[in-house]
């Protein structure tokens, strides 16, 4: 294959890849867009196979890897449960940062491509960028994977000084930078990219151990935004416009990304990513009023009567609804509802779950039809005229004092108005606060009723009692 | 020494209501006020003087000592011109006032250098919907009105099969679906009535259903919403259209309901005297407009009148006779709205009164401040039901808004635009100047390429955010491009120190890596994405 018909085959994968991207706009498209992304990385891989780059001697390497690596993904995402999509992509990001990584050590470490004067010094950068974005992406894709799953705890650790800290390793990183520039052989730049990879893999974990869980569907799009930048770098790297095409397509999506789930919570990038909730100058959750007054708790026989006699119910789930795996058991009752000619409906909010869209794949995998999964802001004008709003683990997303108490740590979120409805249901396992460590008024209010418990059982036996 | 709130009897003629009542009062003493009440002031609501000082209220006989020693004073209807008199100077008063119907008593109270919250100024947004008394007293008015159709009006709701024979329902057409309309619907369905509504504002009509009524459109393209959730005056085309809709209703229905009004403005005439002729015999119009003219030609205001044997219901006081339920609702309103004085720091338990005009409710509410008139307040900053909402399609913007993005990053401060301009400009300056043409050619490549993601990337909906991430990420294994050309690069022989061996390996590694990620990636998106069905 000649080299022009190598660089047209990468103009045909770019356009896939943005038709890919473009075809996620509505679910109808959707299937169509995820095969266009096939046949791009499939039309961009065999152009490079067959490419002048690549000599026969590599096939059968090349080959073997695939397959491997094919075999060891088809496994992984035909077994992976739904409620881990958060944790598979954290740790698919981290692959993307660690290969990054590899290509930026092999690439420096090869001589068969020459520079010289500025053109090297670029070159030279071009490969410090890469492996450091990649080597940040690695380790705090790991950690998010860690939390994720559990294996570390969710909450912020807060190192003292933490800011000064990251000053500090970010003037060390620009200062070995320096020193690999000016190296004179390529053994002598070896210490420098050592030392930087070490400070950027710790750079990483530091930054992502310093972000509450509630803050995770920023972390995780922020990731994937990196693993992007981390393409794209390579690209530079190695003179290739395709790689810089796709991998700032990817970080540009995943900045786009975090910067919506991050609207959705009313919270600066910047303070997010400093990480640690309420640090940011919403220090006195004490100085907000304490809510006052007492709880309702029902049972699950009163919940079932309540949803069987209201005609339109909204129902708002969040992590405890991953967490208990209770999707099915929703779907079952709603089911049930609808059948009933209750109007049955899902509000989500942006951040609900652990990343991006996480409730709305979970209804998804359950069978709930997409078209009554509703957002935030097409269903909160409804709530008054609704009979029943239950809450199914979710706290800081349905919580009165974002928009009533201005000393709030999570004062001008945008929250779901579940206590405009006629009755409100919490289901909870206890009356522990939520992420953001603030009471929930939500929980006092006089038309509202809590379903201890958890929500999977308890919503079993509401399912029993509906259709009793 | 604590605030007083005094709250006199209601001298309005045949009004029943009272500003507060005994569970009301409690609460306010808890909030550090002290309370009097007239005597006999509740009489009308069914509470009597001994309820309210069982709950910590003083009864005072006197009405001019009342209305002398309160601090602030709760009424129902807008003080009369004897009751301004009685007013201490700079007193405060909280109470309807309706200020565009009566300038006049404004400048009264404004000469005896008074505080006045009008109760029917509160803006409409969402925060303010707990003291929105406006609301309070039209979801009772609007149940009120079917009780009234119900008591005129010679047969049953429900239809039903007796042995005495076959009842047919009765039909209701209510117009106006704002909280009176939506309260008559609802009451009305349960009643057992089939129930219709229309409304120039479209997009009630899923309310309307889920109040148990079917929503009658008018075949005529006009959107009618106005300023801040309310009605506004429709086009000469779409009155048309609306007549005959009216006059088709007319023949089928038994009872009318009518709430249609524009603030500021008389009730428009939707009910002709040639319609009222085509109903049947018995049927009922209850005209909830009465107070501003009434919907109906024929409607004599606080009368109910027997025109072409229909019932013409024109009672101008319809909350006021749920007398007890009207003031509990009243009186909680009024409370809230102490709550929100108390935290803003309007009033202060050293007894100053200085309403915070930052406050957007506060501050639509006051329309009289220590005797300078502050109505009309400027604009409210928010709808209720913002127009670009209903029409999502209309422009791109719009769109995105309904999306859940609120516009994206357009809205962004001018400043801070400057500011992200400014560091731009000052980064390609940068590169501009030393960067060789082999990178510029990368870099033009890599700017745009960012530009076509963040074009594409705001059109995605919410819900497919996770699988975007997910290919997205699978995507991103195109940097398995990176270590294929590193694998076995057709070498020209010059590097002859290259390190094979190593290279080999780390793109080897590499390859599996993204391999994993290319084909799981894509795989678990596939899985994804299949889930999603209608």
């Amino acid at each position: 294959m000649s080299a022009s018909l190598a660089s047209v085959s990468y103009i045909a994968a770019t356009i896939l890849f943005i038709l890919s991207l473009g075809g996620l706009s509505n679910p109808e498209t959707a299937r169509r867009g995820n095969l266009y992304g096939i046949i791009g990385m499939a039309i961009a891989v065999l152009a490079t196979i067959f490419g002048p780059r690549v000599t026969m001697a590599g096939i059968p390497w090349i080959v073997g890897t695939m397959v491997v690596g094919g075999a060891i993904g088809l496994y992984a995402a035909r077994t992976v449960q739904m409620t881990q999509m958060p944790e598979l992509v954290a740790l698919m990001h981290s692959l993307v940062g660690l290969a990054a990584c590899l290509v930026g050590y092999a690439s420096y470490v090869d001589t068969s491509i020459q520079f010289t004067g500025a053109e090297k010094a670029i070159h030279e950068i071009e490969i410090y960028i890469g492996i450091l974005i990649g080597a940040v992406t690695f380790s705090g894709s790991v950690i998010a994977f860690g939390k994720l799953s559990g294996k570390i705890s969710g909450k912020p650790l807060l190192l003292p000084a933490r800011h000064w800290i990251n000053l500090v390793l970010l003037l060390l990183v620009i200062w070995y930078g320096r020193e690999f520039v000016n190296a004179h052989s390529i053994a002598a730049g070896y210490l420098p990219l050592a030392v930087m990879t070490v400070i950027a893999l710790l750079f990483g974990i530091h930054m992502v151990m310093a972000i509450g869980g509630a803050d995770m569907p920023v972390v995780v799009s922020m990731l994937n935004s990196y693993s992007g930048w981390a393409a794209a770098a390579t690209g530079f790297m190695l003179s290739n416009d395709l790689l810089i095409v796709t991998g700032a397509l990817v970080g540009s999506s995943g900045a786009i990304l975090s910067y919506i789930m991050c609207r959705a919570m009313n919270r600066n990038f910047i303070s997010v990513i400093a990480g640690g909730f309420g640090t940011g100058g919403g220090t006195a959750p004490a100085a907000g009023a304490q809510p006052a007054g007492e709880v309702t708790p029902v049972s699950s026989i009163e919940t079932a009567e309540l949803l069987r006699e209201a005609k339109s119910v909204i129902i708002v789930p969040g992590y405890g609804m991953a967490v208990a795996q209770a999707q099915h058991t929703v779907y079952e009752i709603t089911k049930l509802l609808r059948e009933k000619g209750v109007n049955v409906r899902f509000g989500i909010h942006p951040v609900a779950g652990r990343m991006p869209g996480h409730m709305n794949v979970l209804l998804a995998e359950a069978k709930v039809p997409y078209d009554i999964v509703l957002e935030m802001d097409e269903l909160n004008d409804d709530f008054p005229a609704t009979d029943v709003a239950m809450v199914i683990g979710a706290n800081d997303i349905v919580n009165p004092s974002a928009q009533d108490d201005p000393g709030s740590p999570i004062a001008g979120m945008p929250v779901l108005e579940v206590w405009k409805a006629k009755t409100s249901i919490v289901m909870k396992r206890s009356m522990a606060s939520g992420y953001a460590g603030v009471d929930n008024p939500l929980f006092y209010k006089d038309n509202n009723r809590m379903l201890f418990g958890d929500a999977k059982k308890m919503l079993d036996e509401v399912l029993v009692a509906l259709k009793s | 020494m604590s605030l007083l709130i005094g709250v006199p009897k209601e001298v309005f003629p045949g009004e029943r209501r009272v500003a507060t009542v005994p569970e009301v009062v409690e609460k306010l003493i808890k909030q550090g006020f002290r309370v009097a009440v007239e005597t006999g002031a509740g009489d009308t609501a069914s509470i009597s003087d001994d309820a309210y000082r069982a709950a910590g209220a003083e009864i005072v006989a006197d009405r001019a000592a009342l209305w002398a020693t309160s601090d602030i004073v709760f009424k129902v209807r807008s003080p009369n011109s004897e009751e301004v008199g009685l007013l201490r100077e700079g007193g405060t008063v909280v109470s309807f006032i309706w200020p565009a119907q009566n300038p006049e008593l404004l400048q009264q109270l404004a000469a005896r250098k008074a505080t006045v919250l009008a109760m029917d100024s509160v803006p409409r947004i969402s925060r303010a919907q707990k003291l929105d008394a406006l609301s309070s007293m039209s979801n009772i008015a609007g149940y009120r009105a079917v009780v009234e159709a119900a008591h005129e009006f010679g047969r049953f709701f429900a239809g039903s099969i007796t042995a005495a024979g076959k009842v047919p329902p009765a039909k209701v057409f209510v117009i106006g679906a704002g909280v009176a309309g939506l309260a008559a619907i609802g009451t009305a369905a349960n009643l057992g009535a089939i129930v219709r509504a229309n409304d120039t504002r479209s997009e009630v009509a899923d309310q309307v259903k889920s109040m148990g009524g079917e929503f009658v459109p008018v075949d005529y393209v006009e959107e009618g919403a106005g300023v801040g959730g309310y009605a506004k005056v429709m086009s000469e085309g779409f009155q048309k259209a609306q007549r005959e809709v009216f006059a088709k209703q007319a023949r089928e229905v038994d009872i009318i309901i009518t709430t249609a009004l524009i603030p500021g403005k008389p009730a428009p005439k939707l009910i002709t005297e040639e319609m009222v002729r085509s109903m049947k015999q018995g049927s009922v119009i209850v005209d909830m407009a009465a107070e501003q003219g009434g919907n109906c030609e024929l409607t004599e205001p606080g009368k109910v009148v027997v025109r072409h044997g229909v019932t013409i219901v024109g009672h101008k006081d319809l909350p006021s006779r749920l007398s007890k339920q009207a003031s509990t609702l009243y009186a909680t309103n009024l409370f809230r709205l102490m709550e929100d004085m108390v935290k803003t720091k309007s009033v202060t338990p050293e007894g100053v009164i200085d309403v915070d005009m930052d406050d957007e409710v506060l501050r639509g509410t006051t329309v009289v401040k220590a005797g300078s008139v502050t109505w009309p307040p400027p604009a409210p900053k928010l709808s209720a039901a913002p127009p670009q909402a209903a029409k999502p399609a209309a422009v791109p913007v719009a769109k995105k808004s309904a999306s859940g993005h609120g516009g994206g990053g357009e809205q962004m401060p001018a400043k801070s635009l400057a500011i992200l301009f400014g560091v731009g400009a000052l980064l390609f300056a940068f590169v501009g100047a030393y960067a060789p043409a082999s990178f510029l050619s990368h870099f033009t490549v890599f700017v745009l390429a960012c530009f076509v993601g963040y074009m594409v990337i705001w059109n995605v909906t919410p819900a497919l955010h996770t699988p975007l991430m997910s290919v997205t990420n699978a995507i991103s294994s195109i940097i398995a491009i990176g270590a294929l050309v590193q694998i076995a690069p057709p070498l020209a022989g010059a590097g002859a120190d290259r390190p094979d061996g190593w290279i080999l390996g780390l793109a080897a590694v590499g390859l599996v890596l993204t391999a994993i990620n290319m084909f799981g990636g894509f795989a678990v998106t596939r899985r994804m994405l299949a889930m999603f069905r209608k």
